[in-house]
């Protein structure tokens, strides 16, 4: 006698898993041409997707590196003492959000100037035209234009300036295209979910009868559910290796032609290791997420049996 | 065994299914549910596995309360319960056995189990030899048989037949209710809702009546009692 109330049974057994898995197999090989057509469509939405990402995490990254490199550059006015600069020095120091305050001399300015641009400016080695200046950085580089506008109000500054105008609006180009390319993402994961899940719906009204003879045995709604919610699973995995594939070949070759153009500039693309698995798992995740939850979904209706 | 008390139930189109049904079963009875058409027979059975959810009233069935159980508990209530239908419900591309395992499968219940007790009930029904057959190559008086077997595999207390004979001969219909009757007389309790006059006048029990919602009629021995 088995089947008493009192066996509830919460651990599946591992003989269990093995019909579920194959019972998802065989069901992906029975729908053959709808298999087919939502693993394509899962396929195009990956690849996009996966492109998406690696365009807006690069972007993400040159947006720090140029938000790192925000500093604002105090020019001390000719003539200005060693104490008296030093007294600025401290002063910009103890503003709020302020990370770092260095002082460069105007021989060290002109020292990198030579090294930057080369010998011929050694000619100005004789009347230095350059000022001695503090280079200020702000712990949160959307404070640099506040504290540029505080410092500019100290005695012996001649001007505190940053890149103003240029810098907000590169940030809000930033956001503004980070929010775009998220909704983008967010709707064709959606698009992607609706196909798989109507796939799962097809293999679900094929195989009625036996879920709802599943039900009247006493099957619980979690046996029922494990093969449909694996089938979506291996579409979604399917549907990821082409673009898995593509995303790793296509980044490949864009981060070796890059790369090499942006040597010794503050702007980096994220490094191909880790930045790919990242993105590869990311992808494989989504693709696994969406086949389940999609075949998840379109089963409920089917177990109120 | 069940005991029903002043259950109702309305369905969402208005309609008054059950209309204050009391009823009391022993363990090991046999009752005849007859009544016409659209009278409320298919829901008195169909809330005693709760397939359909009393709006009012307790139903309990072994000890359990359908009307409060959680839904996660029906499927583990449906296990002491075996469910036959006039149009057998077996899944055509499963043979007879694999029609049988597959509800104590479902159950994950063990091989060997499995194995032996498939061959049991396959045995008592009489299809043995047709094991390895299809649904389609057996004659319905067979399918309603092997849909029997499954019903009894898990060894239920309690077997619920919706009109089994339904879909078949006179003559057919004998052979179903002589397995039946061999259940009923292992001490499962069993209720068949029927059309059938013939059966029911002839092969004596119980009889609940059932017009408009309500219990018009429960009698031992009872008569079908309709004409027609």
């Amino acid at each position: 006698m088995s089947g008493t109330n009192s066996e509830v049974i919460t651990v599946m057994k591992a003989r269990t898993y093995a019909r579920h898995v194959r019972e998802s197999f065989k069901s992906i090989g029975r729908n053959g041409w709808m298999t087919f057509a939502s693993v394509s469509a899962v396929t195009v939405t990956l690849l996009l997707v996966g492109v998406f990402i690696v365009l807006m995490l690069n972007m993400n990254k040159v947006a720090t590196d140029i938000e790192k490199d925000v500093e604002i550059r105090v020019l001390m006015e000719i003539g200005t003492k060693q104490e008296e600069a030093k007294a600025v020095g401290d002063k910009i120091e103890k503003i709020n959000g302020v990370e770092s305050v260095d002082y460069s001399s105007k021989e060290e300015e002109l020292q990198n100037l030579v090294k930057d641009l080369g010998d011929d400016f050694r000619l100005f080695e004789q009347d230095n035209p350059l000022y001695d200046v503090f280079i200020v950085k702000a712990k949160d580089p959307r404070d640099t234009g506040k504290i540029a506008g505080q410092i500019n109000k100290y005695e012996h500054v001649n001007e505190a300036m940053y890149g103003e105008a240029k810098i907000e609006k590169l940030f809000n180009i930033l956001e503004m295209s980070r929010n775009v390319g998220l909704v983008l993402i967010i709707g064709l994961l959606f698009t992607a979910m609706f196909l798989i899940s109507n796939t799962i719906k097809i293999t679900i009204v094929a195989r009625r009868r036996e879920i709802e003879i599943m039900k009247l045995v006493g099957a619980t709604n979690w046996f029922v559910r494990w093969p449909f919610v694996l089938e979506g699973l291996w579409l979604g995995v399917l549907g990821s290796i082409i673009p898995i594939a593509l995303v790793t070949t296509g980044y490949y070759y864009a981060y070796g032609f890059i790369k090499p153009k942006l040597q010794n500039h503050f702007i980096q693309m994220l490094d191909f290791t880790p930045f790919i698995y990242q993105v590869n798992g990311l992808i494989l995740l989504m693709g696994c997420l969406i086949g389940a939850w999609g075949s998840f979904m379109s089963v409920r209706k089917f177990l109120r049996v | 065994m069940i005991e029903m008390k002043d259950v109702y139930k309305q369905y969402n189109n208005g309609v008054m299914a059950a209309n204050g049904f009391n009823v009391h079963i022993k363990q090991g009875e046999f009752v005849y549910v007859v009544g016409p058409s659209g009278a409320g027979k298919t829901t008195f059975i169909k809330m005693m596995y709760r397939e359909v959810k009393p709006s009012k009233g307790d139903i309990i069935v072994n000890g359990i309360n359908l009307a409060k159980i959680k839904t996660s508990r029906v499927p583990h209530l449906r296990r002491n319960i075996g469910v036959v239908f006039q149009d057998f419900k077996l899944l055509p591309s499963l043979t007879i056995y694999e029609n049988v395992a597959f509800a104590l499968e479902v159950i994950e219940e063990h091989p060997k189990q499995i194995k032996k007790r498939v061959m049991d009930v396959l045995e008592l029904v009489g299809l043995k030899h047709k094991a390895r057959m299809l649904p389609n190559e057996l004659s319905g008086g067979e399918q309603q048989r092997v849909s029997i077997a499954r019903s009894i595999v898990n060894t239920p207390k309690l077997v619920i037949a919706d009109e089994p004979t339904g879909n078949l001969d006179p003559e057919t219909s004998w052979d179903i209710m002589n397995i039946l009757e061999e259940i009923a007389n292992r001490g499962t309790t069993v209720i068949m809702a029927t059309h059938n006059r013939e059966i029911v006048n002839t092969i004596k029990h119980r009889v609940i009546a059932i017009e408009n919602g309500r219990i018009v009629r429960d009698e031992q021995r009872g008569d079908y009692g309709y004409e027609g």
